[in-house]
């Protein structure tokens, strides 16, 4: 216990008391004083006031390590410098591209795209519904002197409002069993790829790869199940599935720091990959010494011998040349031409 | 990975790029490789081009130390239990190509309309159940070779199987072996 509490890492634990001491306060704010707080979605609220916690602490350790912080540190720096509104346009739409359509999976394979967004985007709905209501943030009520029309409001502000019985209502009162068919059809490709394809069945895990499919279809099918329960089920099992449900979700968000969800934090981490190395190309290519081509950007390589030494690598000569001005290809060739040297040295090209 | 797991750690993987005839077997077996997706992991490229038609083959070194895994900058190379530096997970790797540029072996490919990096990970598939990688089933000059120890030593009686290397400052020892002449104890290539 005193050897795990000494592991801990400072600046993460502030970070993450900080950041949830905020959500509590905007959670505070939100619902008007709690009057508009939810009860019966308490232990949503603490699985959420878990996940925010331990999100913001796995975030910040992960940002202190030598080669994140390098990109944390120059993706900030190249985006504030100059042409912001150039930068804001580029990332804007490349976050729209590959953080929104996962246009980069599209090569992977199309099923695996269409499947990919079916989920992204049934549990990026789902959250977006979810964490205002488990919040406060959102509630529902008549408008005044009406048992017909419905009202939404927004940290206590109206936002919008529809007749019941209309589309929009039955849109919005559905929303999450609209989310949830998409993540049910998308986990069931994933899965059955996963039990059918030898190389992923070679090289995938239980807790990392299944357990997060079967765990996104168990959260679905109970919550389509509430709503079957009470519509077509005269409310039959309807406790079993509210508690199912509940714990399944509850398990999600506090695994989302440690597990394969992390990747839905992780990943805008890309767009500033991107920027860095669309800036990197306009101040000037790194060429090879042994190919004599252009391999990558200036900026990258210099970039990258001020972390390996960070990291305790250190591929310098004493005279100060380094071995990471190489391409891979200049690298594979000197590799070669020191092994035919010894070769020749010893007298025989073959042993 | 897999709990039913039947690799073999008495073979071993050695490598002599002096045998390498540029026939690029190596490269149609590796994209039948079921890890890879149908790509080909490994390199096959002219040593010097305009001096010699010699060629160069590099599979994966599997570094005790991976420098690729170190300087990802989203945790997105492991190393399992068995030595074996695996390619990107696919959800982490955000396409930085910093493993790219930092491998002294220049191994990790960036596939760039996957955004991914992809690497050589000794044919996962079939190491991991007791069978030889793709490439080295193929390769027909012996630059490539999978089997224990004892059979290289009686193959190769002039050579030693070497795994410490040199580059600048940094002495990198791997999981692979690079046939050397006989009492050699590392390979200096910087």
């Amino acid at each position: 216990m005193i050897q795990f509490v000494k592991n801990l890492n400072g600046k993460a634990l502030l970070t993450a008391f900080a950041v949830t001491f905020l959500m509590l306060i905007l959670i505070f704010l939100g619902s008007r004083n709690l009057q508009n707080f939810d009860a019966a979605l308490i232990t949503y609220l603490f699985g959420t006031i878990f996940a925010v916690f331990g999100i913001t602490y796995r975030y910040t350790v992960w940002l202190q390590r030598p080669p994140t912080w390098m990109y944390f540190k120059r993706g900030f720096q190249i985006f504030l410098k100059g042409k912001i509104f150039s930068h804001l346009w580029f990332v804007s739409k490349q976050a729209v591209l590959n953080i929104g359509f996962q246009k980069f999976v599209y090569p992977r394979g199309k099923f695996r795209w269409l499947a990919h967004f079916f989920i992204a985007f049934g549990c990026v709905t789902a959250f977006a519904i979810t964490i205002p209501l488990t919040f406060g943030w959102v509630h529902f009520v008549f408008a005044p002197g009406s048992f017909e029309i419905y009202e939404a409001h927004f940290f206590g502000f109206k936002v919008i409002e529809f007749n019941l019985g209309s589309i929009t209502a039955f849109m919005t009162f559905h929303a999450l069993n609209w989310s949830s068919y998409l993540v049910i059809l998308g986990s069931l490709y994933y899965l059955r790829r996963r039990l059918t394809q030898p190389g992923v069945i070679a090289t995938q895990n239980f807790e990392s790869d299944l357990l997060p499919l079967i765990l996104l279809i168990i959260i679905s099918v109970t919550g389509l199940g509430l709503t079957y329960s009470y519509q077509f089920m005269k409310g039959f099992a309807f406790d079993f599935l509210a508690v199912t449900h509940a714990i399944s979700v509850i398990i999600f968000l506090i695994w989302i720091p440690f597990g394969k969800f992390f990747h839905i934090i992780q990943r805008p981490a890309q767009i500033g990959a991107l920027i860095y190395k669309k800036e990197g190309e306009e101040m000037g290519k790194a060429v090879c010494p042994h190919t004599g081509k252009e391999f990558d950007t200036k900026l990258h390589i210099d970039d990258l011998k001020i972390v390996t030494k960070e990291l305790g690598f250190n591929f310098e000569k004493a005279d100060g040349s380094s071995y990471l001005d190489l391409s891979p290809e200049g690298k594979r060739s000197t590799l070669a031409k020191a092994h035919l040297d010894a070769r020749l040295k010893d007298g025989n090209l073959f042993g | 990975m897999s709990s039913d797991n039947l690799y073999n750690p008495s073979q071993e993987f050695f490598v002599d790029m002096q045998r390498c005839i540029g026939c690029r077997a190596c490269e149609l077996a590796c994209a039948e490789c079921e890890t890879n997706g149908q790509e080909s992991m490994i390199h096959v490229n002219y040593v010097d081009r305009a001096h010699t038609i010699q060629t160069t083959v590099q599979v994966c070194m599997h570094c005790d130390d991976p420098v690729c895994a170190i300087v990802c900058p989203a945790d997105a190379i492991s190393k399992d239990e068995y030595g074996i530096v695996h390619s990107a997970n696919t959800e982490r790797c955000i396409g930085c190509s910093n493993c790219v540029q930092a491998c002294p072996f220049g191994v990790p490919k960036k596939e760039e309309s996957y955004d991914l990096m992809m690497k050589c990970n000794m044919c996962y598939d079939r190491t991991s159940i007791g069978k030889k990688p793709m490439c080295a089933t193929v390769c027909p000059s012996g630059a490539l070779y999978f089997g224990t120890r004892e059979e290289i030593t009686e193959m190769r009686p002039r050579s030693t199987p070497v795994n410490s290397f040199i580059f600048g400052e940094e002495t990198v020892s791997t999981k692979v072996f690079i046939m050397m002449p006989k009492g050699s104890k590392e390979l200096k290539v910087f």
